[in-house]
């Protein structure tokens, strides 16, 4: 073949290949990604009396994002509501981070050093709750820490209180939920990384007398950085954006970022300033994907 | 009684890990159990009966709830997973070609975004379309649904074709196969496991979303988790218990099947 007609062949194959992938790509330009950037120019619009937007150029809304406006005049302060919401948001993430990775980190370590036949059987037990209903799973959880709900009953009936303590609409019942809802998004990325930990470097380092609490600390842990990482993002990512488990465990009082938008575009009448904290939320979200794709370049890439 | 040393142990891992799963599947026993229960009470449980999956059968709103829901499963992971597919055949096993990375990176997004921000987006935007066209049917939820499906349809196909090498195909072509037959008759059949992956994956995803639903669908287009975020905002019967059972049954069927699909094939 002479160099045009592979030149031309060549074309022809990347021809295919774009228009192959199109309908995948149009599809997700239009009903994912794209409204992205009217969001984005919806956040610089004035608010529309009943919703909606004006078509006049405002930073109101950015400004809004963590300042506010006196009621009678035109003084501007801190929005110490948002800011509020704000830092727990971030708070209850980062605990939740935490407390998926305290938990998820043993869990994780007993299935990898299972039997290879019963493995299978004890990494299925935690994808189960992974594919179930996150809703469902937030009931479940409702439904064990109401006022009326399993743990009272049991400690009533145990005549270990007296009454009932309240632990629904508070901050650590989001805290529970959360932890509950995404211990299997930590687990499963430390799995992957642990199953291919080489137990023989563990073993030398018992042979230089170190003890189980120095092996884990100075050996296992530093392999399995990747899953770590890994784990703390997946789980802290969908934690900041959090909806759903804020709303039924937090009541309406116990925000998170998430119910603050939805406020905007409900009872708020504010699209602009919802608009405006869906960017953020989005950037912050972008700088931990960074964080960890940083991370993963520096570590050779071999995660998850 | 010392146990025997194994380079593997660690203090307390294996009593924190049954733990754990006793906490993982505590809750949703409760949830399971109260589904059954006779009296209208989350709290005390007073016989077995079967009579909320029959108040949750004779409810309309659930019917219509749970046939939305499915209609729009299926319409999206079906749409997803065609979809996929074509883009999974069109970005692997090549050299990287201008424009590969900006298809990665277009086709895995919906993952990274967080849900909150694409339901508002869709709100904003779907609300000004339906203004302009009039058109306020179930299209819309299918659209934004079948987007979000687009990444866990094209994951499991993209996988299995990059363990597939090219040389079947080849041998395919030196036999003068066309392309169309090379692709119904090789590579269909090899790549087969990877999209049922990818449709099982997505119509799951699909049933089971609330949020980009909630702020997508017009009034009266419940789907059943939907409508089940609006009864936990009320007053909670069991009847919410036995739509959970039998959403859970599903879900825990599908994963079932997938995860013994998976295992033969391994």
């Amino acid at each position: 073949m002479s160099q045009s007609a592979i030149r031309a062949d060549y074309r022809r194959t990347l021809t295919r290949r774009w228009l192959l992938s199109s309908p995948a790509l149009l599809i997700v330009l239009l009903a994912a990604t794209g409204p992205l950037l009217v969001v984005l120019l919806y956040s610089f619009l004035k608010a529309g009396p009943y919703g909606g937007v004006l078509p006049e150029f405002s930073p109101e809304a950015w400004i809004g994002v963590v300042m506010q406006r006196g009621l009678f005049d035109d003084t501007l302060s801190i929005a110490d509501a948002h800011l509020a919401i704000f830092w727990r948001s971030i708070r209850l993430s980062l605990e939740t981070t935490l407390l998926t990775l305290i938990f998820g980190f043993p869990t994780a370590y007993f299935i990898a050093t299972r039997p290879p036949n019963t493995r299978e059987l004890w990494l299925f037990l935690i994808t189960i709750p992974f594919w179930t209903n996150l809703l469902i799973r937030t009931f479940a959880i409702l439904q064990i820490i109401r006022n009326d709900g399993t743990i009272n009953t049991v400690l009533l009936k145990l005549g270990l209180i007296g009454e009932p303590i309240r632990m629904l609409y508070t901050d650590g019942a989001i805290l529970a939920g959360m932890v509950y809802v995404y211990l299997p998004l930590m687990v499963l990325p430390l799995y992957a990384s642990m199953e291919k930990l080489d137990f023989r470097i563990v073993e030398a380092g018992y042979d230089l007398y170190a003890t189980p609490f120095r092996v884990l600390r100075l050996v296992i842990i530093p392999l399995v950085k990747p899953g770590i990482v890994a784990g703390c993002i997946l789980v802290f990512i969908p934690s900041l954006g959090a909806y759903v488990t804020p709303n039924v465990l937090g009541g309406g009082k116990n925000l998170m970022i998430g119910n603050l938008i939805e406020l905007q575009f409900g009872q708020g009448r504010n699209w602009p300033l919802g608009s405006a904290l869906s960017i953020s939320l989005m950037a912050v979200v972008m700088a931990a994907l960074i964080v960890y794709v940083r991370n993963a370049d520096k570590t050779g890439g071999h995660h998850g | 009684m010392a146990k025997p040393f194994s380079v593997k142990r660690q203090r307390g891992f294996t009593a924190m890990a049954i733990a754990c799963f006793a906490a993982l599947y505590l809750p949703i026993f409760v949830l399971v159990i109260f589904a059954f229960n006779s009296a209208s009470s989350l709290s005390h449980f007073e016989g077995v009966s079967l009579r909320w999956f029959h108040e949750a059968a004779q409810n309309k709103q659930v019917v219509d709830a749970t046939l939305r829901s499915f209609h729009v499963a299926s319409v999206a992971a079906v749409i997803a997973t065609l979809v996929a597919t074509m883009a999974a055949l069109a970005t692997t096993r090549t050299r990287p070609y201008p424009g590969l990375t900006f298809k990665y990176a277009l086709l895995n997004a919906p993952l990274m975004i967080p849900e909150i921000v694409t339901a508002v987006a869709l709100l904003i935007v779907f609300s000004q379309v339906k203004g302009w066209i009039g058109y306020t049917g179930i299209g819309y939820l299918i659209a934004a649904h079948t987007a979000f499906c687009v990444p866990f349809a094209y994951l499991p196909i993209r996988a299995r074709l990059e363990n597939m090498d090219l040389t079947l195909e080849t041998a395919a072509a030196d036999l003068y196969a066309t392309r169309w037959n090379t692709f119904r008759y090789v590579t269909l059949p090899l790549l087969w496991p990877g999209i049922l992956a990818g449709l099982m994956l997505s119509f799951v995803i699909s049933l089971d979303d609330v949020v980009i639903t909630e702020f997508v669908k017009s009034a009266g287009q419940d789907t059943l988790p939907t409508y089940m975020l609006g009864q936990l905002r009320r007053s909670i019967t069991p009847e919410v218990n036995a739509i959970s059972v039998v959403l859970l049954l599903f879900s825990v069927l599908v994963v079932t099947l997938f995860f013994f699909a998976s295992k033969r094939r391994n």
